[in-house]
Parts: structure tokens; C-alpha cells; sequence
């Protein structure tokens, strides 16, 4: 707890990353315990992106067999537990900082990069993001800590992948972090 | 027991308790930092390892929790998601979101509390996700034969090494620890942390962790025939009843019938097998069945299972088995082959005159046909002739659908 650059801007510290972890086990074993399901989050952004799409052209939803699915003929895409989820998520994190009064318009970036750059690597990166979140049938809740935890043999292989694909390319974008 | 599936009792009031659960979820993550990508990334470049010690130390309480309770049969893990395994598009998949994360700095579920507590790039890096998604969604067809291959069903790290859980749980524990340890020596290296200043009551953490992890391992995890004592009072009467008996009659129109899928298993020796056996059958090894190969696990909705024996006997204990791991829709072909060799056999006279109905085929094969005997497949003209009672009812997969659908 030395370094203040991993501190928050405003407001009081974070917990203890061991802390937080056990914290982070509860909720999720809670989560299997009283619903059988682990914790998500891109499933609820698949699901509102499929409802946009249902919107504006609704036909082409019915031509593509992975949309269809979610949001074929009478079904509701946002008809789904993992949408809630999502909704609890970003009001818990909204609640959380309010509570620890870090609530504040701010981007996080590098010393070296324009606020504009950061803005635009973050769209870059989170497309790649979503891509192989979808590829992988599930992001770094539902695949790597859901997965983890009850040790489905595919989730530790992904997760293995995730840190491999970050460490790999970490040196050639030193000069946006550091 | 765990109290799901609660939908069942609460309807669509239940999505309260998954939003319950969001809001802890997040509240969580914007406690441990996650909510800041500088923080995030200084995982990759080990000056802050705190992605790897929140992750891991998540993992690892909610694996011996959900091992825990398993072993006290409060939960049944038979009836929770495990994420199925595709191996190849998994590694690719994450292989893909590491680049995202390096390049952008969240991960799915860090951008939306980072959005959530006004941070502009979590914004950016969500709007991002959420095109991502949709690219995937409209080009996931180009390569829809590598997205589902490499496909092994719910396997776990226990049944791919051959190795007990509390032994699987343990390794992995300690290999959580071991990772700890090394991370904070990088922190100190490439962040100047100073260790001194941590606090000491982690190792407190870390002994009662081991030590839950010992008494998982000792008690063991339930075994097919403590789940089957789970569900006896309610599945026994089915079998008294013959509930789950199939006249081969109903066998012959679900063979007939395009909107349900039969699969029949064959748990008879080898031998029976290759001289006669309905058509299709599959011939499975009684000692297959527990864990469930996958290509049982994850067969469709409309699958109609049908155990077969020349009699009863291991038809029924393997019903049991299949019942006592949730799968759905499994039935017992009524009489096994004798009675179905008895139900449409014309020339009697092959039947051998020194054999009983009882014993092993009693009928007289002169070459082994397999499933080219012609009672093999009846036509379906016999439909007519039987009269039985109709006993199979389709029901919906009990196991959970997963967190990221």
C-alpha cells in the first residue's frame, strides 16, 4: 500500500485484495448456492445488443440462428436472469462508490497517452473484449471465476489463455500503462 | 438442500434475488479497485497483482465452499452450471479477450462498475464490448464448425485426471497459494512494495483454508448411491408402479416418431450385443455410466433414453444411476429383449425349447445379425396390433443453462 498509483483518486482506500477476493467467493458461492447459476456480466450485454437489434430489424434476428435463440419470433431477449444480474451490478458499483465517495467523472490512463487515446484504445480493446468473450461462451465472470470455482476442465484452460493473450502483448503496450 | 430451482416457487419474482446478487457482485469489485484500469493492467506489467489475488482468492472460497457443502449434502453439484467444455474456441476466445484487456484495461463485468462509477473509459471499453458482441453475433456463422468443436461436455479438472475431488480441491489451493506467495515477491521486485507492511492475519487465512480442504477431503464427495438415497422416496414408487417401463410398443413409435430423439443403451455383454440388438442401440458398460460419458450429458431436449437388458435387472440399476445424476427422460424397456423377442417373434419355433424366458436369450440366433435382424426394426405396421399404456413424458433439462447466455 505504497504505491498511489493503485489507490483510488478520491475518496477512502480499497479493501485488501485478499479481502475483497473472499468477499468476491462469497457472493459467488452464494450465487450457486441459492440459484444453482455463477455470476455474469457480457451475457447481459449480449442480451441488450440483441434487443437493439430486434428493434430496428427484427427480420434479420430470424435469419441468424445464434440471435435467434435469444430473440427469435415472441422471445424477449431482456427476458432473463443474467439482465437482472447486470442491473444489480452496475447499481452495486454505483452504491459502492458512492458509499466510499469515489464517484467521479474521471478517465484512468497512462501518464504517456492523451485522455482522447485512452478513450479510443478502451473502445478498441473492449471490442476485442466482446468478440472473444462470445467466442469463448463467457467472460472473465462466467467463464473464468464461475468456471474456476467449480473446476469445469474448459474454464481453467480459457482462463490460462486470457493471462497468456494479456502477458503476451503487454511489452509492445508498455507505453500505454506506464 | 440448496433451495433452487426457486423459480419454480417465486416465477419471474426470482429475477429480485439475481439482482440481489448484482448488486453484491459489483459492489464487490468497485470495493477492490476494479473499477480502475491502471490498476487493472499493472497486473500484466506486475507492479499490482491485485487482479490475480482477487480472482484467485474468489476462486478458491467459493470452490472449497461449493465442495464443502457438497460433502455435507447441503448442495448438490450434479444440479449446478458447470461451464461445458470447449476446448479450442475457450483457449481461442480467451486468447482474444487477453488482447482486449491489455489493450483496453477491463474485463466485461470491471467496465460496467467502472461506467458505473462515472469513469469515462470504462464507458468507452463497455460501448466497445457491447460491438464486439454484436460482430461476433453477426460473423459466428463463418465459423460455426470450429465454434462448436472440440466439444468434451461438463467435464471437470477431478474426472480429466482420474484424481478425487478433495484431492483436485487441495492441488489447486495450494497452487492458488503458491501463486500468492510469487506474486507478492513480484510486487515487491517491480512494484517497491514492502511485504513487511502486510498483514500478517493472511497466513491466519491461508491455515483455515487448508484445513477446510482437509476435512473436504476426508469426508469425500457423495457417491452415486448416497444421490440415489437423495431421490429413492420419490423415484422408488415409479418403479414399483412401472412408470418408467416401456412396452416395446411405445420403444417402436418413438423409433417412428421425428419430433423425439431415442436413444437406447445396451447394457448387455458383448456377446447378446452382436447377435441381437434393437436398432440403433448403443452398447454401454454398466461401469460407463457414473460419471455420464458427455455425449449422454448433453444430448437434446427431446432425447427419449431407454436402458435395456435381456431382462430387468441391469436396465433398472442402470435407471438408478442415470436418475441419481439428473439426467432427464430415462426409461426402462419393460421385459427387456426377451419380452420384446416374445412381443413380435412369429416363428416361435426358434425359440430354444430348453431355455426359459427369464434367462439370457432364450432365442436361437443362427448368425449374429446385430441390428440387421429383422426384429431388429419392426415396421411400423405393429403399431396397430399393440395395445399398451403410454408412459413417457417429456420433461425439461433440470441443470442450469449458465451464467453467460
Amino acid at each position: 500500500m505504497n504505491n498511489k498509483q493503485f489507490e483510488p483518486n478520491t475518496g477512502k482506500p480499497y479493501v485488501h485484495p485478499y479481502l475483497g477476493g473472499v468477499l468476491l467467493g462469497l457472493v459467488l458461492f452464494l450465487a450457486f448456492f441459492l440459484t444453482g447459476n455463477g455470476l455474469g456480466a457480457s451475457g447481459g450485454l449480449n442480451r441488450i445488443i440483441v434487443y437493439i437489434q430486434d428493434l430496428i430489424v427484427p427480420g434479420h434476428i430470424d435469419q441468424t440462428p445464434y440471435l435467434l435463440k435469444m430473440a427469435g419470433g415472441e422471445l424477449n431477449p431482456l427476458n432473463h436472469w443474467i439482465v437482472f444480474m447486470l442491473l444489480g451490478t452496475i447499481a452495486g458499483g454505483l452504491i459502492s462508490g458512492w458509499l466510499h465517495g469515489r464517484l467521479k467523472i474521471e478517465t484512468n490512463k497512462g501518464p504517456r497517452i492523451s485522455t482522447k487515446q485512452r478513450w479510443l484504445l478502451a473502445f478498441i480493446g473492449g471490442s476485442f473484449m466482446g468478440y472473444g468473450a462470445r467466442f469463448a461462451r463467457g467472460c472473465t465472470s462466467g467463464q473464468a471465476l464461475s468456471g474456476g470455482a467449480v473446476l469445469s476442465a474448459g474454464s481453467w484452460a480459457f482462463m490460462f489463455a486470457v493471462f497468456a493473450g494479456a502477458y503476451a502483448l503487454a511489452y509492445f503496450l508498455r507505453k500505454t500503462w506506464n | 438442500m440448496a433451495p433452487f430451482p426457486f423459480e419454480q416457487w417465486l416465477g419471474p419474482g426470482s429475477y429480485i434475488i439475481y439482482f440481489i446478487i448484482g448488486i453484491l457482485f459489483g459492489a464487490v469489485l468497485e470495493m477492490s479497485g476494479f473499477a480502475k484500469s491502471t490498476k487493472l493492467a499493472a497486473q500484466f506489467y506486475f507492479k499490482d497483482l491485485t487482479v490475480l489475488k482477487v480472482m484467485f482468492t474468489a476462486i478458491i472460497t467459493a470452490m472449497l465452499l461449493i465442495f464443502l457443502t457438497s460433502a455435507l449434502e447441503l448442495l448438490d453439484y450434479d444440479l449446478i452450471w458447470v461451464n461445458p467444455t470447449y476446448l479450442w474456441p475457450g483457449i481461442v476466445g480467451g486468447l482474444i479477450m487477453g488482447v482486449g484487456f491489455i489493450i483496453g484495461g477491463f474485463c466485461p463485468g470491471t467496465s460496467i462498475v467502472a461506467l458505473a462509477t462515472l469513469k469515462i473509459d470504462g464507458l468507452f471499453f463497455a460501448l466497445g464490448t457491447m460491438f464486439g458482441i454484436f460482430v461476433f453475433g453477426e460473423t459466428v456463422q463463418r465459423f460455426q464448425n470450429f465454434w462448436n468443436s472440440s466439444f468434451y461436455g461438463r467435464v471437470n479438472l477431478p474426472e480429466l485426471f482420474g484424481l478425487p475431488t478433495g484431492i483436485v480441491v487441495l492441488l489447486v489451493l495450494f497452487m492458488a497459494l503458491f501463486m500468492f506467495r510469487g506474486g507478492e515477491h513480484l510486487e515487491r521486485i517491480y512494484g517497491n512494495k514492502n511485504l513487511k507492511k502486510e498483514p500478517k492475519t493472511r497466513y491466519i487465512g491461508a491455515g483455515i483454508m487448508i484445513s477446510i480442504a482437509v476435512v473436504i477431503l476426508l469426508l469425500g464427495q457423495p457417491t452415486i448411491e448416497d444421490k440415489w438415497e437423495w431421490i429413492a422416496e420419490e423415484k422408488q414408487p415409479l418403479l414399483q408402479n412401472r412408470n418408467v417401463h416401456l412396452h416395446p410398443g411405445e420403444w417402436l413409435e418413438i423409433y417412428y416418431d421425428d419430433s423425439r430423439k431415442l436413444v437406447t443403451l445396451d447394457l448387455r455383454d458383448e456377446r447378446d450385443f452382436n447377435l441381437f440388438h434393437l436398432k440403433d442401440a448403443r452398447h454401454i458398460d454398466i461401469n460407463d455410466l457414473a460419471p455420464v460419458s458427455s455425449w449422454i450429458a448433453k444430448l437434446p431436449a427431446n432425447a427419449v433414453i431407454v436402458t435395456v437388458s435381456n431382462n430387468e435387472k441391469n436396465a433398472v440399476k442402470a435407471w438408478k444411476i442415470l436418475m441419481a445424476q439428473k439426467i432427464p427422460n430415462v426409461y426402462i424397456l419393460a421385459g427387456g429383449i426377451n419380452n420384446w423377442l416374445r412381443t413380435f417373434a412369429e416363428k416361435r419355433e426358434k425359440v430354444h425349447p430348453n431355455k426359459k424366458w427369464d434367462e439370457a436369450l432364450p432365442y436361437e440366433f443362427d448368425k449374429a445379425l446385430g441390428s440387421r435382424h429383422p426384429l431388429s426394426e419392426p415396421s411400423e405396421k405393429w403399431l396397430e396390433k399393440l395395445e399398451y399404456e403410454q408412459k413417457v413424458e417429456l420433461v425439461k433439462k433440470v441443470r442450469r443453462q449458465g451464467g453467460c447466455g
